[in-house]
């Protein structure tokens, strides 16, 4: 399946990607190959088949809503490339 | 005599327990040996000789008390770098978060210190897990200490390589596709993916959250065993940590493999399986059948269909991971306008190519008016992927089958080629797909280079796949060969 220049241009952008040009010609050609290849599960009768989200058996793990410690607050802030006031800061959203 | 750094954790321990030596003169020789040789292996992203010391010194205190604290205490280990390590970096292999400290442990490395290991460093890794050769990691290239010029497999290279050059008796690794199974074949080593859910992921930085297993490197099934037992159990962490309580697994080897139904499936002798590795394979096949194993043929019919499956299946809940490495709480931020053009910059720039790729292939695949085309697909073929492997297990007790098409290849051979990268798991991925438990024992060489055989087993049957591994290594050597490699002055 070939993929448009357009279409990786919006999955870059769904991904929040900054790609150079020359990457989003390259990952045109690549995607474009691996999809050729995944395409061939379309080969298989798949539709009275139910998915597989996860493979544990498990379902609803629930434990009693209790306080717990947690980190504290500086130990959680010290990696950020920005903070203040004891949160992290970014630049304006709006 | 052996080296110090050359033992078993199992010899390594009995010597401790005797007096014979310390945890100080075992790390110290373990650390020397890293001096003497990593400049080449390049095994390690950081050593932590001041905590491994620290530690070491700690067990020996607890030694002569009598507090022994259990089979792991005074052992030299090493921890890939996808697994938290408290004030220990963790980089994953990526720039975009180089600088990341953890605050906490992850579950399987706090079990580790409870039973009293020392932590020697962090080992290499393809970038966020994400490869099959160690060779997109970041920072370098880590070498096959079998032949220097040649790839120690991947992604969990750093750990295979550091257990096979003698920088580590036991290592942590982490398998979402064959990222623990295929570098332990590479490198002539032992390695156990086990059951999804058996060991805790808290603090293990997440790829593929329904694939990720963390398990151990080391030369045998019965030091494998050992460390699977320290990490094991449900976590209050991870909610998909099995509750199913945890055997005594080194009480279960006894060495027996009489009457063990082993199933051989056909599809694993794939195209392009190297000769010299599917000989070394049927050879340990005929050893445990004339030692008394049933070897059964069976069929696992869409295991052909598990390298699409897990290119959509992987990359998707990747892409979903991933979106967590925005530069505001944690990793490398690239100066930008706005919030927006400083969020693209960082995660543009910061994330490598192959991890681009997968993100841009995750990130399509889960996008609107592709979903059912591709992951609900995906998630329908791995159902019957997952039957095949129970229909198998209603007539056999373990599965045998090569780990990697290919014995170790020269670095930079298949970088070039995705596609010919993801065919290095083909052997190993339907296991993470279906969840079983998987272990690698060598089974000889191929060309002067390590092979693997692959035992994969029914959910939460460690305990069966490492009785058969460590029977095989009863009754071979494969296991005690270790590579030539020349210190460096």
């Amino acid at each position: 399946m070939a993929l448009t220049i357009a279409e990786v241009e919006h999955v870059a952008h769904l991904a929040r990607l900054r790609l150079s040009a020359d990457e989003l010609e390259k990952l045109q050609h690549e995607l474009s190959h691996i999809l050729d290849y995944i395409d061939m599960l379309k080969e298989v009768d798949v539709s009275s088949v139910a998915p597989t989200a996860q493979v544990t058996d498990l379902a609803n793990v629930m434990r009693d809503d209790e306080v717990r410690p947690s980190l504290p607050r500086e130990a959680v802030l010290a990696n950020a490339p920005d903070q203040r006031d004891g949160m992290f800061r970014v630049k304006d959203i709006f | 005599m052996a080296e110090l750094y050359e033992l078993t954790i199992t010899e390594a321990r009995r010597r401790l327990d005797a007096g014979d030596i310390t945890s100080v003169q075992l790390t110290e020789a373990v650390l020397e040996r890293i001096a003497a040789v990593d400049s080449q292996v390049r095994a390690y992203l950081a050593i932590s000789d001041d905590l491994a010391m620290r530690q070491a010194r700690a067990a020996d205190a607890r030694r002569r008390a009598g507090n022994a604290t259990g089979p792991l205490d005074g052992i030299p280990l090493a921890i890939k770098d996808v697994i938290n390590v408290q004030g220990l970096t963790t980089t994953c292999g990526s720039k975009i978060i180089e600088n990341f400290v953890p605050p906490y442990d992850s579950t399987a490395v706090a079990r580790l210190k409870d039973a009293g290991a020392v932590l020697l460093g962090k080992t290499n890794c393809d970038e966020f897990a994400m490869g099959s050769s160690t060779e997109r990691s970041a920072f370098f290239v880590t070498h096959n200490p079998w032949d220097l010029e040649r790839v120690p497999g991947g992604s969990s290279g750093g750990s295979a390589a550091a257990v096979a050059a003698g920088a580590a008796l036991g290592a942590l690794g982490t398998d979402t596709g064959g990222s623990i199974r295929q570098p332990a074949s590479l490198c002539g080593v032992t390695g156990l993916k086990p059951t999804y859910g058996r060991v805790s992921r808290y603090g293990l930085v997440a790829f593929g959250s329904s694939l990720d297993q963390i398990g151990p490197f080391a030369w045998t099934a019965q030091d494998c065993a050992l460390i699977l037992g320290a990490i094991a159990g449900a976590d209050p962490h991870d909610s998909t940590a099995a509750p199913q309580p945890v055997p005594d697994y080194v009480a279960g080897l006894n060495g027996d493999v009489r009457g063990l139904r082993v199933g051989v499936p056909k599809e694993y002798f794939v195209e392009g399986l190297e000769a010299g590795v599917e000989a070394a394979v049927r050879d340990a096949l005929e050893l445990l059948r004339a030692n008394g194993a049933e070897i059964v043929d069976v069929s696992l019919p869409h295991t052909k269909y598990a390298l699409p499956v897990y290119y959509i299946i992987a990359p998707a809940e990747a892409s979903a991971n991933l979106a967590r490495y925005d530069g505001v709480r944690y990793g490398v931020k690239q100066a930008g306008d706005s919030y927006w053009d400083e969020l693209e910059r960082t995660r543009g720039s910061g994330f490598g190519a192959e991890v681009r790729r997968r993100i841009m292939l995750g990130t399509y695949a889960l996008s609107a008016g592709y979903y059912d085309a591709y992951y609900k697909r995906a998630q329908q073929v791995r159902t019957l992927i997952r039957r095949d492997f129970e229909q198998a297990f209603a007539q056999v007790d373990i599965l045998a089958a090569p780990t990697s098409p290919t014995v170790a290849f020269k670095i930079g051979e298949k970088t070039d080629d995705p596609l010919a990268m993801y065919l290095e798991d083909v052997c190993t991925l339907p296991i993470n797909l279906a969840g079983m438990p998987g272990l690698v024992v060598p089974c000889g060489f191929s060309a002067g280079l390590p092979v693997g055989l692959q035992l994969i087993g029914r959910p939460f049957d460690e305990g069966t796949l490492l009785r058969a591994g460590d029977a095989y290594q009863r009754l071979t050597d494969w296991h005690t060969r270790r590579p030539a490699l020349t210190a460096s002055t």
